[in-house]
């Protein structure tokens, strides 16, 4: 069936091909996206109503049901956060069989750099006039720039000269430039007026929009809000997925992607410049995540050197979890754990009456159930159902 | 191995400065001012001359050429994310070191300040003060910023009986776990949580709360403490929650949007406070904000903005401006390090007064010589009471001030540089209250 992914050249592909390549992989993201939402849903509401009797002070099943739209918009921007991240990993894994553990730290540059960009519009002055749309596009393009270019100048340095070398080789040496990103970034923020903890400044994106008002009682209404940073990354996050699925199901490029991906000699007695396609898959892999940062910088509004860390490590396990090298895969792994965090997050506190704090332990059960989907399914949630890489 | 060799260096030179000052004699002392006072007598001290120096454990002391170096450390994160208030211990401690460092030069000392850089973390201290202990010209401590660094580094300090003078530990454990070298310059947690608690109830006039902290000692233990009296007091607690999270609230904000608080306490440090408090103004929480000193810092309105406006929070230590006898202090900091003093650096300028106060009664008692860390710290501890420049301290038996100040203060409405609108922080109210 791999063979099957790689049409013969002179056949022209049709309007309805390409629509189907690009948003196929998609419509199985979203069938996940739904079922994880409805499944983690009806759990959590089952929960709640065999408890019901253990609290007497609030109505379990009702607080449950009120914060519910609100964990599940948390859920999916952290979700798409995980998704953007591991996209970079699981391209690299299925191109070089190699995880650049550096990634994080690319992630956490891009985050920088918008807020280099943030503070540079601001103290000439043009940021408050500036209107949303425009500066989320610009600053987005910028992280991408600065991330892209140093996640192939990276490559050039750190990995390209080990290619040949044992694979722990090039692990240690992303380690090391993990570590030395981390450092560099510390030293220029300190040094150029930044500070460790930057103030990522936006123009105002208004007050969140109010979807609904829930009644808990006759004198109190909870507010269901949405973000609009939150609905910018959402929608950011979805543009560039299909980018992504189209560049590399249904272009030239793309094709040559999945033949290094298949099987790097061959690909290169095909006439495919493999080393060029290795440099693009980092470029690819590291504009994502540069995109990432500026809109997770975007959402939360400070950032520091080491803010890549736990989310690269998350995003890692995404795409561990939705089967190594296999783009869909990335996306719905990082879907279900962000689903899987906003849901611990927000209720073991509940549900367990304030004896467990729900945001320390989101971790520990989170990965917890992700350690039991492995034990399962060991190649990963999509690893099975499609065997090509990339 | 690496100590004994140490060990063995430090004997090493010892001897070689000994024999060069018994055969040059006139070499140039730096500024001796009392010539006539006798020169050390017995260049090789014999061992019964301390009886209370465990065998071994330090070598012997130059005693000649200007009567050797006296090093007071500090240790405090000089770098990441609680840098701001970490740099300002050193620069307080060593501009204190740089006025009142005279008492012992005359003396015929060498002074000089060894910083640490602790990075607010434990394991990081606990390192340092290995270093700092198996440095026998450092007699005196002064720090740390976070209690739960100082915890950790506090049973090696005691090991070798050195005396750490903290300008910043609020938690009560600093004191009350029997450290007889622990001694502060500033309040406690259990009485900021409670003053917080009392504020919040009548002042402010909250009806529930909901509690976050940051899950290390000083946060968490600030934030069960203000638990502990609102429960007492009849102020409803809707959650207790611990984070370690630097950056993604949301997970937090949700439930807290859901049970509708009056009031969030947020017990922990500047750095975590900010993207919090933002994030929750942009989920259209309506709470007030309440918190303890270590949200003391300008970074708080920096990157926070108009969040935290108008807030209230506790602290053990006011603006600088807030202190008369501060006024030189807070120049000679503007002029030297070209910024304000940011807080708990005139607390360190006056933990510095104590360290050195105390290393001079000492070596007047050792006949001038240089005295050993024990004596240091006897001497701390017999000092009385010492007039320094943000209050009036004399410690009890634990190494607590009798009698310490708690502020509750509001951030500053106005706009403008976060550094420069900081220091027009009100004082809403000042407390005197003696420790428990």
């Amino acid at each position: 069936m791999a063979v099957a992914a790689i049409p013969t050249p002179i056949v022209r592909r049709t309007l309805r091909m390409t629509l189907a390549s690009v948003f196929g992989p998609l419509g199985q993201v979203f069938l996940f996206v739904v079922g994880s939402a409805v499944v983690l849903s009806v759990v959590t509401v089952l929960i709640a109503v065999l408890l019901r009797g253990t609290r007497t002070d609030v109505d379990l099943v009702q607080a449950t049901l009120v914060i519910l739209p609100q964990v599940l918009i948390d859920g999916l921007v952290r979700g798409f956060l995980f998704a953007t991240i591991a996209l970079g990993y699981t391209m690299v894994y299925g191109v070089l069989e190699f995880i650049n553990f550096a990634h994080g730290e690319i992630f956490m540059v891009g985050a920088f750099a918008g807020a280099a960009f943030g503070s540079v519009l601001a103290s000439s002055g043009v940021l408050s006039a500036l209107p949303v749309p425009l500066y989320v596009v610009v600053a987005v393009l910028v992280g991408m720039a600065v991330s892209g270019l140093l996640a192939v100048s990276i490559e050039r340095v750190a990995y390209r000269p080990l290619r040949g070398a044992p694979r722990l080789v090039p692990l240690i040496s992303a380690i090391g430039v993990s570590l030395l990103l981390q450092d560099a970034v510390r030293l220029i923020a300190n040094l150029s007026g930044l500070g460790f903890n930057a103030r990522f400044q936006t123009p105002n994106f208004g007050p969140p929009i109010r979807l609904a008002e829930i009644p808990v009682s006759p004198d109190r209404a909870i507010p269901l809000i949405l973000d609009v940073r939150a609905l910018t990354f959402i929608i950011a996050a979805i543009l560039m997925l299909i980018g992504l699925n189209y560049l590399v199901n249904a272009t030239k490029l793309g094709t040559a992607i999945r033949a290094v991906a298949q099987d790097r000699p061959t690909a290169s007695l095909m006439g495919i410049n493999v080393n060029q396609i290795i440099a693009l898959t980092f470029l690819i892999g590291g504009a994502l995540g540069g995109a990432a940062g500026v809109l997770f910088g975007i959402r939360v509004g400070t950032v520091n050197p080491y803010v890549g860390f736990l989310p690269g490590l998350k995003a890692f396990t995404a795409a561990v979890l939705g089967g190594i090298g296999n783009i869909p895969g990335a996306m719905v792994g990082g879907i279900v754990l962000g689903f899987l965090e906003a849901f611990v997050a927000s209720y073991l506190s509940l549900m367990t009456a304030g004896a467990f704090s729900g945001a320390s332990y989101a971790d520990i059960v989170a990965f917890g159930i992700l350690i039991l989907i492995l034990i399962f399914k060991p190649s990963g949630l999509l690893g099975e159902a499609v065997s090509q890489k990339v | 191995m690496k100590k004994q060799q140490l060990a063995f260096h430090i004997a090493l030179g010892a001897t070689l400065a000994a024999l060069l000052a018994a055969c040059a004699q006139p070499t140039p002392a730096p500024q001796q001012p009392e010539p006539t006072q006798p020169p050390a007598a017995e260049p090789t001290q014999p061992p019964a001359a301390e009886p209370t120096q465990p065998p071994a454990a330090e070598p012997t002391q130059p005693p000649a050429a200007g009567k050797g170096k006296i090093k007071i450390a500090t240790q405090s994160p000089l770098s990441g994310g609680q840098a701001a208030l970490g740099v300002g211990i050193r620069n307080g401690a060593e501009l204190g070191l740089a006025d009142m460092g005279k008492m012992l030069t005359d003396l015929g000392f060498e002074v000089e300040l060894a910083p640490f850089d602790d990075q607010a973390k434990p394991e990081v201290g606990a390192a340092n003060a290995k270093n700092i202990a198996s440095d026998p010209d450092i007699l005196c401590v002064v720090g740390h910023l976070n209690s739960g660094v100082a915890l950790a580094s506090l049973p090696t300090y005691r090991d070798v009986s050195l005396a750490m003078v903290s300008p910043a530990n609020t938690n009560p454990k600093i004191t009350e776990s029997g450290y007889p070298n622990a001694f502060r310059v500033v309040g406690r947690d259990d009485v900021q949580g409670a003053v917080g608690e009392e504020f919040a109830r009548t002042e402010m006039g909250v009806k529930s709360v909901y509690i976050i902290h940051d899950k290390t000692d000083y946060g968490q233990g600030v934030a069960e403490f203000f638990r502990q009296q609102a429960e007492k007091n009849g102020l409803q607690v809707l959650g207790f929650e611990g984070t370690e999270e630097k950056s993604n609230f949301e997970s937090i904000l949700t439930p807290i949007l859901a049970a509708n608080p009056d009031l969030i306490y947020f017990g922990g440090i500047y750095d975590q406070a900010a993207p919090l408090f933002r994030q929750a103004r942009d989920r259209g929480i309506t709470a007030k904000f309440l918190g303890p000193d270590g949200l003391d810092s300008p970074e708080l309105l920096k990157l926070a903005g108009d969040a935290v406006k108008g807030m209230y929070y506790t602290s053990v230590a006011a603006p600088v401006s807030q202190f008369p006898d501060a006024a030189k202090f807070a120049e000679d900091y503007k002029a030297k390090y070209n910024e304000d003093a940011p807080p708990f650096s005139a607390q360190a300028y006056d933990a510095m007064g104590i360290c050195i106060r105390a290393i001079k009664d000492a070596a007047e008692k050792n006949g001038g010589n240089k005295p050993t860390r024990e004596q240091v710290l006897q001497a701390i501890r017999e000092g009385g009471e010492y007039k320094g420049i943000t209050g009036t301290y004399k410690f009890n038996a634990k190494g607590d001030p009798e009698k310490a100040v708690y502020f509750v203060l509001q951030v500053s409405e106005e706009d403008g540089d976060p550094a420069v609108v900081w220091n027009k922080n009100a004082v809403v109210k000042k407390l005197e209250i003696p420790a428990p």
